[in-house]
């Protein structure tokens, strides 16, 4: 098994990011100085006070915004990927909300970026319900979001990210407006869907818990502008059930991460 | 049945009330006839066969206009709005004329109207047009710059071209905001129509201005309550598209934003 996975993880896309720092006209620094390498294939947590400038450090990642100075680099190694991305995005953003199409279908939505693409009418349909089944919302497929609870909202906006099979996945505080246990079930679900897939993962958070659970690495930020405290590797099992949250060790990362943040505000 | 009833029967009551209060008024001489009619004569001039035709043409010919009319603003204003919220420069360019033609009078522009294309049912065009068209431009441009900038976010993430954000992003999104506006146009176009026939004759509006000319207030009268019919009508019809287009949404929606 873990042999597989280690094979998995080959392939995804690597981030680097030298010494970027964002001011914003007006004065405001919200990151300052950041170098990173994330590996291909980890899931890496962004933790940080709120403010801080996690969703600017992944927005420019992301490409949806320039850094004023520094650089950020993606890398993809494997070529089978390379080939792909013609038509494939490589990357995919998981905003706080939902943020569907209100006019369109659950399947409607999901299918969004395939069309945007100009993928093939059928095989959109084909990917996009075949990936509503893996995040359990089939049945509301020809439901509107409206007619949706906001868990289900939010596994259909990962249906919609997952559907081009990114290999960069960016997920900005993606369930922090979910009720804990929804929450805890999506971060069981995520965390299942990053270890059956190529790509990279980085989810940004304010909950200490969700980083420990979720992660292989956690970096934490300390307060405006942003900077490393520590980046920390997560000695957890690679099958992570929610029950794990209440053991020993799971509570060791906690308070490292914890005191880390502490350190940083 | 029942709360159909209980929707409609409340407003029926002031209006009987009013009714035969008019009635009386002018039947016992307090008020002269050739200033309030009674209503029984506003009915009569509904039924009787020579003034019921000639309302009915007039309001077939106000209808044609102001439809005709409001249509065009729907395409151009739409366009307009389009081309706006292209670019910020644009925007400040060319906004501030559309604000100051929309501060023109009609009853001004009117007589210009006549001038250059003549009397006729084009000028009653014209004009439901020219006191449509700004709102349509008004809400539709504001539409288009509420979109969600996640959502922005993501068409870009996607490489999405310009048309494509436009048609399946922009537009729809804008789509409330469009239909506010379509429901005040449509008021506005009736309005623009009858204010244009004053000026060329025909329609509701030259029925109005003939029957001052006659002192037939049940004339002026008839034409008061066809024309506010027919704004009622489009109005309605403009609600009907809006809630089948919208109802799927849901207001929470996009305040999610
Ligand atoms: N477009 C912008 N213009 C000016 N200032 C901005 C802009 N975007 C963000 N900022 C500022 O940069 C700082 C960091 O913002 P950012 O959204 O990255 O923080 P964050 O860590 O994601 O916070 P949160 O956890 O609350 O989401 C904030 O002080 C914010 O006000
Ligand atoms: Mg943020």
């Amino acid at each position: 098994m873990t042999t597989i996975v280690a094979a998995q993880r080959a392939v995804g896309t690597s981030v680097i990011l030298q010494d970027i720092r964002r001011e914003f006209p007006g004065g405001v620094c919200a990151v300052d100085g950041i170098t990173l390498t994330i590996n291909a294939g980890e899931f890496v947590a962004f933790l940080g006070p709120s403010g801080c400038g996690k969703s600017t450090l992944l927005r420019m990642i992301a490409g949806l915004d320039r850094p004023t100075s520094g650089s950020v680099s993606l890398e993809s190694k494997s070529r089978e990927l390379q080939y792909d991305s013609k038509r494939r995005s490589n990357i995919a953003y998981v905003f706080q909300d939902a943020h569907l199409l209100p006019w369109r279908s659950v399947l409607r939505n999901v299918m969004l970026p395939l069309e945007l693409m100009r993928v093939p009418t059928r095989e959109r349909e084909e990917s996009a319900m075949a990936m509503l089944e893996q995040v359990g919302v089939a049945d509301f497929a020809r439901s509107y979001p409206a007619q949706l609870s906001g868990g289900m909202r939010m596994r259909v906006s990962l249906a919609r990210a997952l559907v081009t099979q990114p290999q960069l996945l960016l997920l900005d505080e993606p369930f922090a407006a979910l009720d804990e246990i929804t929450r805890q079930q999506l971060d069981e679900q995520l965390r299942n869907l990053w270890l059956s897939r190529a790509m990279t993962v980085l989810f940004v958070t304010h909950s200490i818990n969700e980083a420990a659970f979720l992660a292989e690495r956690a970096i934490v930020f300390t307060r405006r502008p942003a900077r490393v405290v520590i980046d920390h590797a997560i000695h957890l099992p690679t099958e992570r059930v929610n029950a794990l949250r209440t053991e020993p060790e799971f509570a060791r990362e906690m308070k490292t991460l914890f005191d880390a943040l502490e350190l940083g505000g | 049945m029942k709360r159909l009833l209980r929707s409609i029967l409340p407003p029926l009551i002031p209006l009987v009330v009013i009714l035969i209060a008019l009635e009386l008024i002018v039947r016992m001489n307090w008020v002269p006839s050739y200033l309030v009619p009674a209503p029984t004569k506003v009915f009569k001039a509904f039924v009787n066969p020579i003034t019921a035709r000639e309302l009915w043409q007039a309001t077939l010919d106000t209808a044609i206009a102001a439809v005709i009319g409001f249509l065009a603003s729907v395409v151009v204003g739409m366009m307009i709005a389009i081309l706006l919220s292209s670019a910020g420069w644009v925007q400040r360019a060319f906004y501030p004329y559309a604000v100051f033609f929309q501060t023109v009078p009609i009853i001004a522009i009117a007589p210009l109207l006549v001038i250059w294309i003549g009397f006729g049912m084009p000028t009653v065009i014209a004009s439901a047009f020219i006191v449509s068209v700004f709102p349509v431009i008004a809400n539709t441009l504001s539409g288009l710059l509420s979109t969600d900038p996640a959502l922005r976010d993501l068409f870009r993430l996607y490489g999405a071209s310009h048309t494509a954000s436009l048609f399946k992003l922009r537009l729809p999104y804008a789509l409330p905001n469009i239909f506010t506006g379509l429901r005040v146009a449509a008021g506005l176009a009736v309005i623009g129509a009858i204010v244009g026939e004053f000026i060329t004759g025909g329609g509701i509006g030259g029925v109005i201005d003939i029957s001052r000319t006659q002192q037939r207030v049940d004339k002026i009268f008839a034409g008061l309550l066809l024309a506010s019919l027919l704004g009622i009508t489009l109005f309605g019809l403009i609600n009907l598209i809006s809630y089948l287009t919208l109802r799927n949404w849901h207001a929470s929606e996009r305040s999610e934003a």
